[in-house]
């Protein structure tokens, strides 16, 4: 690369500018779906007992439900539950 | 001066299961994969979405076959351009006139790459360049704004950005030191 004067590296800047927040989030919470954030989720919308469970006692309910214990999995849920 | 982890140090801990990292990579990568998407293949938003969450996915799945970790950059432009063609080639069933691949696409994967290496030196620079910078230029925001969500006095973000620019300048002659012997 050769020069770098304000005006080419406000250019380069500008080049790349952030996708949608909503699009990072999703892919960098790739790996909580492939243990199971989905599933949950879409299991407490439609199943009220389950989802009373989770917000009186999460990780209790996970590992009723037969989830590994995971600090992660667990802070997604309840980011999920409250949005 | 933020000590930034490299390539091939973060493949390396998204391998060994560490979801931080994994969201580091993802951040550091997604302004490129998007940017191939929306630049370099010109996909509608709804297209690129799915071109954006498919090329992680495919990435987490296959980190394990990455032979050179430190080759995540081209890995990654490799398969999101793989992806787009797919996804043009899919909607041209019932446009068959047009074009698949679209002109200059190496020129502006060429010119995204730059911007990726101005963008790494951005996130060594300290936090409140990285801020005022990436606010002002990357997502387009106002001094009003700027200065509304720092706390800062709008008249002074014109000097501030000026100065952090001479700092990544720095930064990148650092990296680059012909570019600083050619007046850069």
């Amino acid at each position: 690369m050769s020069n770098y004067y304000e005006e080419t590296l406000s250019h380069l800047l500008r080049t790349l500018p952030a996708p949608p927040d909503a699009w990072v989030k999703a892919a960098q919470e790739i790996p909580l779906a492939r243990r199971g954030l989905d599933d949950i989720v879409e299991r407490a919308r439609a199943d009220q007992a389950f989802r009373d469970a989770l917000i009186a006692d999460l990780e209790s309910a996970l590992a009723d439900a037969g989830y590994e214990p995971d600090p992660a999995l667990a802070e997604a849920v309840r980011e999920r539950l409250s949005s | 001066m933020q000590i930034v982890e490299s390539d091939a140090q973060l493949v390396a801990r998204c391998r060994g299961g560490d979801d931080d990292a994994w969201r580091e990579l993802v951040e550091r990568f997604s302004r490129y994969v998007f940017a191939i998407a929306v630049q370099a293949y010109r996909l509608p938003s709804s297209d690129a979405e799915d071109v954006f969450q498919e090329v992680f996915a495919r990435a987490y799945e296959n980190l394990s076959k990455l032979r050179d970790d430190s080759a995540i950059r081209p890995w990654l432009a490799q398969l999101t351009r793989r992806l787009c063609l797919d996804t043009i080639r899919a909607s041209a069933r019932t446009q068959p006139e047009e074009s698949v691949d679209p002109h200059g696409v190496d020129d502006t994967i060429a010119r995204l790459d730059e911007a990726l290496v101005v963008h790494e030196a951005l996130a060594t620079l300290p936090e409140n360049c990285r801020e005022i910078l990436d606010r002002f230029f990357a997502r387009d925001e106002s001094y009003r704004h700027i200065g509304e969500a720092l706390d800062l006095p709008a008249g002074t973000i014109a000097s501030r950005i000026s100065r952090c620019l001479l700092k990544l300048r720095g930064e990148l002659e650092g990296r680059n030191p012909a570019s600083a012997e050619s007046g850069g």
